[in-house]
């Protein structure tokens, strides 16, 4: 049956916010493809979610479950997956693109002679997908040829999780043929790194450091005008790669999600992982030398300058202005 | 433990990039270029198994003739030797057609463990090393930050979202991608360069790999990204621009 599938994924037992982002996506892509779109929910329990999902406006929803699939495997769920594709033979697969999803799509794909459009941030007539490229100094738009399913998945907060249509839909189990030695991988349970004591998601200024710095010996600027404003300091992940200020200041997809009154990125270009970090910002300003660096595409104010001379100038100009 | 490390190389980061005259990629003339990043974090997880538990480290890297002294960098950080496959027209496969090359190189080599950095800084799929496991059969994890070789295999750490965690054990042969910062990168000694030079590179060529090259995700267009927000620049010297900002912040978007 030709059919856009939506393959949702849970946190802490619920439907996750990228996941309804997901079939928020799927019903616009069936909008513009005239199908019907359906939802998978995958595990060894999975009627919750299953119910939750089946509010919506979905043509059916599947249950694809086996004990096997209790704990997230690649393994485990690329098996899984592979039969029910290749029972539904869907013309669309459409994932949330979470670490989860990246870890095993590629190869769901792969194993059906198919390749994954990953990190979509839109679609268009064709249909065309499109996805960043250059740490998202340009567009791809990117077309799915020949024949069999395809695989896209959509990158966090590019589809509103708030459009989803409600409705209802039928609920039904599909079991797939999984064997023990077919898991290669043994997971334990997920654990955190070290203590959390830095909250930036509650700050509500914060000063964002990023490779333009350069040196070390740099950060105590950032850390004037930080000071200077009240706010909070954090960092891009390669300013914590390279151990420059610590983990638990790291902004993005893989550290802390911030929303505060004022973010002010400095030296910061805006990758992607760092961009999904800082979407509740409510006012964004960027310095940074390049005209052309990402961050300017989602920032209030901008300043192109050398920030070695940019960020002194603002610390005085904001200590001038409390005076 | 021998280890294959399959690296990219990609137009520098703070390369001006330009789209090309067909909106199909970007112009490549006059473009500098350097080893991925996370690639160079595979490199190092690489170079420090070998450290601990001896063996041999490859580098595997796909590309025209410019990769050469990506290859040689890798050496002279301390990689063995390399296997380049000069292949001109990369940018006409797609993550399945790259990854099939790759695996074609790799499956003669029989190693104990392949190694690809999380996603490449150009096209970013971050999809080649999960495809490579497919390929080759074997068991993978992704977005790992720290490597143990134990008795019955590998104890892997794996980064998930919003600074959690997860353990995983698998077993010898596997393929992992490595996320960047689990390591400290070394650089290269004048001594590792010297070496560099009489290492092995061998050269095969993408049309003796005979593998198939027939696209199913095709890259049509590239174009500038649209503007979310409309971004006041604020213009003049450093310390007008500031004071600029500063009345901007207070009156106009009021969170000062």
């Amino acid at each position: 049956m030709s059919a856009i599938w939506v393959v949702v994924e849970e946190r802490d037992g619920r439907v996750s916010r990228i996941s309804w982002e997901a079939v928020s996506a799927g019903q616009k892509l069936a909008a513009l493809t005239g199908q019907v779109v359906n939802a998978v929910v995958i595990g060894a329990q999975t009627e919750p979610l299953a119910a939750e999902v089946s509010a919506k406006a979905l043509g059916k929803v599947v249950r694809v479950e086996h004990p096997l699939l209790a704990a997230y495997t690649a393994d485990g769920f690329t098996l899984a997956l592979q039969q029910f594709v290749e029972a539904e033979k869907p013309d669309y697969v459409v994932f949330p693109h979470t670490y989860q999803v990246r870890d095993f799509a590629p190869k769901l794909a792969a194993r059906l002679g198919q390749v994954l459009i990953g990190d979509v941030i839109g679609f268009a007539e064709g249909p065309v997908f499109v996805r960043q490229l250059m740490q998202g100094r340009l567009n791809g738009t990117y077309r799915h040829v020949g024949s069999g399913s395809c695989f896209v998945s959509v990158q966090a907060g590019a589809f509103r999780a708030d459009e989803v249509q409600a409705g209802t839909a039928a609920v039904s189990v599909f079991t797939p043929t999984i064997e023990p030695a077919e898991i290669r991988t043994k997971p334990s349970e997920r654990f955190r790194g070290a203590a959390q004591t830095v909250d930036l998601g509650s700050a509500q200024m914060i000063v964002g450091v990023g490779r333009g710095i350069k040196d070390p010996a740099n950060i105590p600027i950032a850390q004037e005008l930080a000071t200077a404003l009240g706010a909070e300091l954090g960092a891009s992940r390669p300013i914590c790669d390279n151990g420059w200020l610590p983990m638990e200041r790291q902004i993005g997809s893989s550290g802390q999600t911030i929303s505060p009154k004022l973010y002010l990125a400095v030296g910061i270009s805006g990758a992607i992982q760092h961009l999904v970090g800082i979407k509740g910002s409510q006012c964004v300003v960027a310095i940074n030398k390049d005209p052309d660096a990402p961050i300017f595409e989602v920032a209030d104010y901008g300043i192109v300058g050398d920030l070695m001379e940019v960020v002194p100038a603002l610390t005085e100009a904001l200590k001038a202005a409390k005076q | 433990m021998k280890i294959i490390v399959a690296i990219k190389q990609v137009p520098e980061r703070d390369a001006q990039v330009r789209i090309n005259a067909e909106a199909k990629w970007i112009e490549e003339s006059g473009l500098q270029y350097a080893l991925n990043e996370s690639d160079a974090y595979a490199l190092e997880e690489a170079l420090q198994l070998k450290e601990k538990h001896g063996g041999e480290v490859v580098v595997l890297t796909a590309g025209p003739e410019r990769v050469g002294p990506t290859i040689r960098e890798a050496l002279a950080k301390g990689a063995d030797r390399a296997i380049h496959i000069d292949c001109a027209d990369l940018g006409n496969r797609d993550a399945l057609g790259v990854a099939k090359l790759l695996a074609a190189a790799i499956k003669p080599e029989n190693p104990d463990l392949v190694l690809t950095g999380l996603q490449s800084d150009d096209l970013g799929l971050g999809q080649t090393g999960v495809i490579l496991a497919e390929l080759l059969g074997l068991p993978h994890s992704s977005l790992i930050l720290h490597v143990e070789k134990t008795d019955s295999g590998l104890t892997v750490k794996r980064e998930l979202e919003e600074g959690w965690f997860r353990t995983i054990e698998l077993p010898l042969p596997a393929v992992l991608t490595i996320q960047s910062g689990g390591n400290k990168l070394r650089y290269a000694t004048l001594m590792g360069i010297k070496r560099a030079k009489t290492k092995e590179v061998r050269t095969v060529t993408a049309a003796e790999l005979a593998v198939d090259s027939a696209q199913v995700a095709v890259l049509e267009r590239v174009a500038l990204p649209q503007k979310q927000k409309s971004t006041q620049i604020l213009p003049g010297n450093p310390k007008e621009a500031a004071a600029a900002l500063v009345e901007k912040l207070k009156f106009e978007a009021r969170v000062l």
